[in-house]
């Protein structure tokens, strides 16, 4: 139909549209506005004193140690965990998948839970689970005579920590969309490769891997875009600490901005984020568009 | 054989992923004292409910999940309806800007959201709603992702069923109201459910705006309570037992709307 009846279109419109405009455009306009000025504390006490600085906190950032350490935090969560959920996900999707399971749906219940729950309060379950004395996980690994790790104490074990619980929490989510991916792949291959004798490997290799390639690459973005954004986790779990082992960049944006009021600073951290991220996501279109075509 | 082995793993998965919540109810129900043992115990010593009951007496919880529940509902009302109306108009009319507008929005996506949180609180401040429900609101308004959806779902509603409104006579927004609604519910039951968890769950926005006590939300009560009982443990499950159980209630009800929701947002094509 596409009646041409605009002003009533943007009657429709208008209310998300103008919300979308005035708080989140406006505001991401303002943030690099801001983030080449000096606002600070007494900014917000009074405004004159705000003073255009162009590059400066930019350059600060540079000379900045621990902006460099929250940089190197935060690439080091993304780099192991996202592959780690990825192959997790990719795993629990592949044994869902097979015909010989019955209850799927349980199962896929039980490894979607984590997912929908509160990650504060998950993060709080999971700061006893790795207690150096009285946890699940040391209890657990004592089983195979492993000394009891200070997971949450110990500035080496303290980001592993974080990782195994950020793939425990998110592994389902990305698990369900391979699953559809798996169900979209033409039954036929399989049986053709069946009768040219590949075994399960090869087949895996040659079929699932290429048929799956767009999902992969869906996946492979979403999970770097919210894997970048790491917060409430260390946050409530380790505050950073010990020794900034965990100190990510949106924490350090947060404490920047809303600790100390240095809003100028902080903006350019966001910036900074964004760029990181824009930058992810066409390397990835990039480097996996060669398995699409 | 290959059978038991597929069904090991399944297993040993489920329990990976279950055991931290089995750890959490029991831990709720004990004595103070009685989760810091080693081993870990997986059911209560002694079953009682001492650590609810400090939470909802001594502690402003109830508040806290109020706040919560309020904020979660009125967000995902209000931007079911804006949502709604806009993806309506950019499947079903034809207007100037159409096309850029929709790529604009779509392309922006990539923003991440705490690029905005600086400006935003400047803006909310002067405004006078820092610490009230209005700042976790009005950023809530309306969402691409939301529009987006509702937009590929009116795309596969027929026209002549709008044709044949308008013949009759109806006016657009009586077309919006009688037919788009009723026909796109399965697509708002997804976006509601998503709204709703994503408020319900949210951190970092509520701790930068909710500077009250009696304003948190549950995650930032919660956060707030584990500051100061780091070493209580039995209460702290309690507390992640009121915030976590809702959810799980909302996600068993509306399940099915939930997993179409994933993989709708999974083929954007």
């Amino acid at each position: 139909m596409n009646t041409d009846k605009s002003q009533i279109a943007y009657f429709f419109l208008a209310p998300a549209v103008s919300a979308i405009f005035v708080f989140f455009f406006l505001p991401v306009i303002a943030a690099f506005a801001i983030s080449f000025t000096d606002f600070d504390i007494y900014t917000l006490g009074d405004f004159s004193t705000l003073r255009f600085v162009g590059l400066e906190n930019y350059f600060k950032l540079f000379d900045d140690e621990l902006f460099w350490t929250a940089l190197r935090n935060t690439f080091y969560f993304v780099f192991a965990a996202g592959p780690l959920s990825i192959a997790v996900s990719l795993g629990a999707a592949l044994l869902l998948n097979s015909k010989l399971v019955k209850y799927k749906a349980i199962f896929r219940l039980s490894y979607f839970l984590p997912v929908v729950t509160t990650l504060v309060a998950v993060a709080i379950i999971w700061r006893f689970i790795y207690h150096k004395n009285f946890g699940l996980m040391n209890y657990f690994l004592g089983f195979f005579d492993i000394n009891p790790i200070d997971w949450l104490g110990d500035p080496v074990w303290a980001m592993p920590a974080i990782i195994i619980m950020a793939v425990w929490k998110n592994f389902g989510y990305n698990m369900i969309i391979f699953i559809a991916g798996l169900q979209n792949i033409p039954e036929e291959l399989y049986e053709a490769a069946d009768i040219e004798g590949a075994n399960a490997f090869q087949k895996f290799k040659s079929i699932t891997l290429p048929m799956l390639a767009p999902t992969t690459l869906f996946i492979t973005i979403i999970t770097m875009i919210g894997y970048f954004q790491l917060f409430a986790e260390p946050y409530v779990m380790t505050q950073g600490g010990p020794l900034n082992s965990t100190l990510s960049i949106v924490q350090y944006m947060y404490q920047e901005g809303f600790r100390w009021w240095n809003m100028g600073y902080s903006a350019s951290i966001a910036f900074v984020l964004f760029f990181i991220i824009f930058l992810g996501t066409l390397a990835q279109f990039k480097i996996q568009k060669p398995a699409i075509s | 054989m290959k059978k038991l082995f597929l069904y090991t793993f399944l297993i040993i998965t489920a329990i990976g992923a279950l055991i931290p919540f089995v750890w959490m109810i029991s831990a709720s129900f004990m004595l103070d004292g009685h989760a810091s043992v080693f081993p870990p115990r997986l059911f209560p010593d002694q079953f009682v409910f001492i650590q609810y009951e400090r939470l909802f007496s001594n502690l402003s919880v109830a508040r806290n999940f109020m706040n919560s529940f309020i904020l979660s509902v009125l967000v995902t009302f209000i931007s079911l309806f804006f949502n709604s109306m806009a993806g309506y108009a950019f499947a079903k009319y034809r207007f100037a800007g159409k096309n850029k507008l929709f790529n604009l929005l779509l392309s922006s996506m990539i923003i991440p959201s705490q690029v905005t949180m600086l400006p935003l609180f400047l803006m909310l401040k002067s405004m006078g709603f820092i610490n009230t429900y209005m700042a976790i609101i009005i950023p809530g308004l309306a969402n691409i992702f939301g529009i987006f959806l509702i937009r590929q779902y009116c795309l596969s509603i027929p026209d002549s069923l709008i044709e044949a409104a308008r013949i009759d006579g109806a006016s657009d927004f009586k077309i919006y109201r009688t037919i788009i609604i009723p026909l796109a519910t399965p697509i708002l039951a997804t976006l509601a459910i998503f709204t709703f968890l994503g408020t319900w769950n949210d951190f970092l926005w509520p701790l930068i705006v909710l500077t009250d006590d009696s304003m948190y939300t549950l995650p930032v009560a919660l956060a707030n309570l584990m500051l100061e009982h780091t070493k209580d443990p039995e209460l702290m499950m309690a507390g992640s037992v009121v915030t976590i159980l809702p959810v799980i209630i909302v996600f068993l009800a509306l399940q099915r709307y939930y997993i179409k929701g994933i993989m709708m947002g999974s083929v954007k094509e």
